[in-house]
């Protein structure tokens, strides 16, 4: 399965990948925070393509994608 | 599985110190993706401006200098002579570049200098607080232009376009990473910056439109719009030079 891991501790809880995930797949914690108090970033599914689009967005490089090899 | 997507090792493991959605994150990451590209490892000298990319010198995982205040293409010139097989770059904001360091900037795109420039305008000064830049938009609100520029501040310096007038530059190009296409299109056009100067070609400079989302007073994807839908129309996205 296809997904991206967010470092907890570099993310700043801008949202942009939120805003710019095309299938809406990352939302921001409602309970999550990091050492610097910041809410943090969530992926939330398991429909992730790794186009890698949240990360190239990530001021922070906080996020890692990782695909899924081709059988 | 296969990493598809990773922190570029050109970039230390400092978090950055910009605010939430800044996007001198996103150019830092842009630059450092490029230095890993051209292979460029062990080989590359930056320069810190004074802006909030003072701290530059922390993320890049490179030789750095920091210098004073809009002088970072006189460093630059001067790192770049000595040391003609390295690569050399210098990073500088809108009023770094624009305002306190104009003589600097002109005088070694008109010589030529074979190093390459990354101009983050954002349409203020961020670290001091988010006053006038000389790149402000008409109408604008700073600290220093409290009813929005107007007459008594005059307008903003096009500088890609000045630069452009100029015999010295190779390229010179104005990019955005306000979505994900610009960022692509960002990154070819600091990569050919870069390219140029390990061919010998000489001075290129691109001109990244940027955010501040904490001195406009946006969240960061507001700001995102803001350089997509306001500041392109001031600051239209091109190559202005490329010879
Ligand atoms: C000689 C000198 N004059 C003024 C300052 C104050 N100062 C620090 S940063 C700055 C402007 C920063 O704006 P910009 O270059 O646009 O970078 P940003 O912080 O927006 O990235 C100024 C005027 C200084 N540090 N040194
Ligand atoms: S890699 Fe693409 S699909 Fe997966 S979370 Fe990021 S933006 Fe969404
Ligand atoms: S873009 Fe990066 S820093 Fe911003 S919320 Fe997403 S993971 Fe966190
Ligand atoms: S003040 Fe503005 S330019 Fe400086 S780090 Fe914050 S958002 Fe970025």
């Amino acid at each position: 399965m296809s997904t991206i891991y967010i470092d907890k501790e570099l993310c700043k809880g801008c949202a942009v990948c939120v805003s710019f995930c095309p299938l809406k797949l990352i939302n921001m914690s409602d309970h999550d925070v990091n050492a610097s108090g910041y809410a943090i970033a969530e992926m939330n599914s398991d429909s992730c393509t790794a186009c890698a689009i949240c990360a190239m967005m990530c001021p922070d490089s906080a996020i890692t994608v990782v695909k899924e090899d081709k059988k | 599985m296969s990493v598809v997507y990773k922190k570029s090792k050109m970039l230390t493991n400092v978090p950055l110190n910009y605010c939430p959605g800044c996007t001198h994150g996103i150019v830092h990451k842009l630059v450092a993706e490029t230095l890993e590209e051209i292979n460029a490892e062990g080989n590359v000298i930056g320069i810190a401006p004074v802006g909030c990319a003072v701290f530059a010198y922390d993320f890049f995982n490179c030789d750095m200098q920091q210098v004073a205040h809009g002088r970072a293409p006189a460093c630059a010139t001067g790192i770049k002579r000595c040391n003609p097989d390295k690569i050399v770059f210098a990073y500088q904001g809108d009023g770094d570049i624009a305002s306190i360091g104009t003589a600097e900037i002109v005088h070694a795109a008109a010589r030529g200098e074979n190093f390459t420039v990354v101009f983050i305008n954002n349409a203020i000064y961020g670290m001091t607080g988010g006053q006038m830049a000389p790149t402000t938009l008409v109408g604008q609100k700073t600290t220093t232009s409290p009813f929005g520029r107007g007459k008594m501040q005059g307008n903003p310096i096009k500088l890609t376009e000045m630069l452009a007038t100029l015999d010295g530059p190779s390229y010179l190009a104005r990019v955005s990473v306000s979505d994900p296409a610009n960022v692509r299109k960002a990154k070819k056009a600091i990569k050919k910056a870069f390219e140029n100067q390990v061919n010998g070609k000489g001075f290129s400079m691109v001109e990244v439109l940027s955010t501040c989302p904490t001195n406009w007073h946006m969240t960061p994807v507001q700001a995102l719009d803001f350089v997509k839908n306001e500041m392109t129309k001031v600051f239209p996205l091109g190559v202005y030079k490329d010879c």
